[in-house]
């Protein structure tokens, strides 16, 4: 089946299988390895990706789904060489340790600061529930996403990530 | 893990989706969020040779507004029931329910609609639905119908739905003003309920005039707790009443025994957690 998806502002059209998550087309087709598969079974949280400017699991949504839909990888969020505010949280407060669950972290914090843009700590540590770092490093990424707040406030909603696409065609 | 082959088939209307339902036959499954589906597709637990994605069709998706009732499109996701003023102010047990189904990403994703035709014993919907008195409206070659809650829900996974229908919409009567919590009992972040309580309250001047409890996970079909309910029902908002109503939670239930809980414990738990429920939905 043909699709065209958006993926980081580019729109890519190819030919899929229906059976093809969205994860594999991301890594696999449009070269997106920023984002990653983890436990494979939809519960860890590492392949959050945003679709249509909302947090979803990568692992477990077709690529057929996403098809004429916008998504964002974490490889699309920084802009002319600076990183995205929640990305320069993540960095300055050492919000990682083995860095495997960091791109989903990082997808699902900017969705729940667009919802709350100021989240107390249980409010984080809630918003990120669908997220597990294996390393257990919880501590330093609920200290960066409230650092993130602080530092975008008003929040950065769906709108602060899109980018004038150009349409280009699939292998 | 990568699902079995299958084919996809995107219809745009509702008659279309039934039309391709009874053409495929058995072979085909319908996907709506896809968020418990993709995961047994995965794994290769279930391998349809069609897969049916209601995702393109708009008249599946909105809540509206039809009198005494709320109207819920079977494919409004649980993100948007979550933060939907008419459920808010008409239906707020099951946006509290809603809120703790999975993680955000999950509630972006997943549909009242798939949720409750799943009809995973375990889930947090179907209680709420069950307690709110819903009906559930399907459709068919033969057209729309319409199934009251305690009738839907058959055994584990199963429902009423016959193999060429379809849900279109969740009908939930207004409970304005009703009191409600949703207290659900899991060991970690986003596991299933072990044991769940929905419950809704009415009261006026410190006496309790209607209530409705049921229960998650107590059977292989979410159950009404209609001793608690006939207990409080015309008796007063108070902790001693509450207390004693909920001591009758667990009657006549045979909940089953797993690795989470045995049947026993899980009667105590029902018993405790609608206690909690109530004194929170007679707060509210």
């Amino acid at each position: 089946m043909r699709i065209t998806v958006t993926v980081d502002g580019t729109a890519y059209t190819d030919d899929v299988e229906p059976r093809l998550l969205l994860v594999h087309y991301l890594r696999e087709v449009v070269g997106k390895t920023g984002t990653v598969v983890g436990c494979d079974t939809s519960n860890c949280g590492s392949c959050t990706v945003h679709l249509d400017g909302r947090s979803v699991k990568s692992c477990s949504v077709l690529a057929v789904q996403a098809d004429g839909r916008e998504v964002t990888t974490v490889e699309g969020l920084a802009r002319d060489g600076e990183l995205h505010p929640v990305q320069r949280a993540f960095h300055d407060n050492h919000a990682l340790q083995c860095g495997f669950c960091t791109p989903g972290m990082i997808m699902q914090a900017i969705d729940l600061l667009a919802d709350d843009p100021d989240p107390d700590e249980r409010a984080v540590r809630h918003g990120l529930e669908g997220n597990l770092c294996r390393c257990t490093g919880y501590q330093n990424i609920v200290r960066a996403v409230r650092d993130a707040a602080h530092r975008m406030r008003p929040g950065a909603g769906p709108e602060a990530e899109r980018v004038a696409g150009q349409m280009v065609g699939g292998e | 893990m990568i699902p079995a082959a299958f084919d996809y088939l995107v219809p745009s209307t509702v008659d279309e989706a039934v039309r391709l339902l009874a053409d495929a036959g058995e072979e085909a499954k319908i996907i709506a969020g896809g968020q418990s589906l993709i995961p047994v597709l995965r794994l290769r637990l279930a391998d349809p040779g069609k897969l049916i994605d209601l995702g393109r069709i708009p008249e599946l998706r909105g809540i509206r507004d039809d009198g005494d009732a709320i109207v819920i499109g079977a494919m409004t996701t649980h993100y948007d029931v979550q933060r939907d003023p008419l459920v808010h102010d008409h239906a707020s047990l099951l946006r509290l329910a809603t809120d703790t189904v999975a993680d955000p990403q999950v509630r972006h994703q997943g549909t009242l609609g798939g949720a409750v035709v799943h009809a995973d014993p375990a889930g947090d919907l179907l209680a709420p639905v069950l307690a709110l008195d819903a009906e559930l409206v399907v459709c068919g070659m033969d057209g729309r119908r319409s199934v009251a809650a305690k009738d839907f829900f058959v055994d584990y996974f199963t429902t009423a739905l016959r193999p060429e229908e379809i849900l279109v919409e969740v009908r939930i009567p207004k409970h304005t003003g009703w009191g409600a919590h949703y207290e659900k009992f899991n060991r970690v972040a986003q596991a299933w309920s072990i044991v769940a309580v929905a419950a809704t309250v009415r009261a006026e001047n410190g006496v309790i005039t209607d209530a409705r409890v049921a229960l998650t996970n107590m059977s292989s079909i979410p159950v009404r707790a209609h001793a608690v309910e006939a207990a409080l029902i015309g008796g007063p908002a108070s902790p001693g009443a509450i207390t004693s109503a909920a001591a009758h939670a667990a009657e006549g239930t045979r909940p089953t025994s797993d690795t989470n809980a045995d049947s026993t414990y899980r009667q105590h738990l029902a018993r405790v957690l609608t206690s909690r429920a109530l004194t929170a939905a007679v707060g509210a």
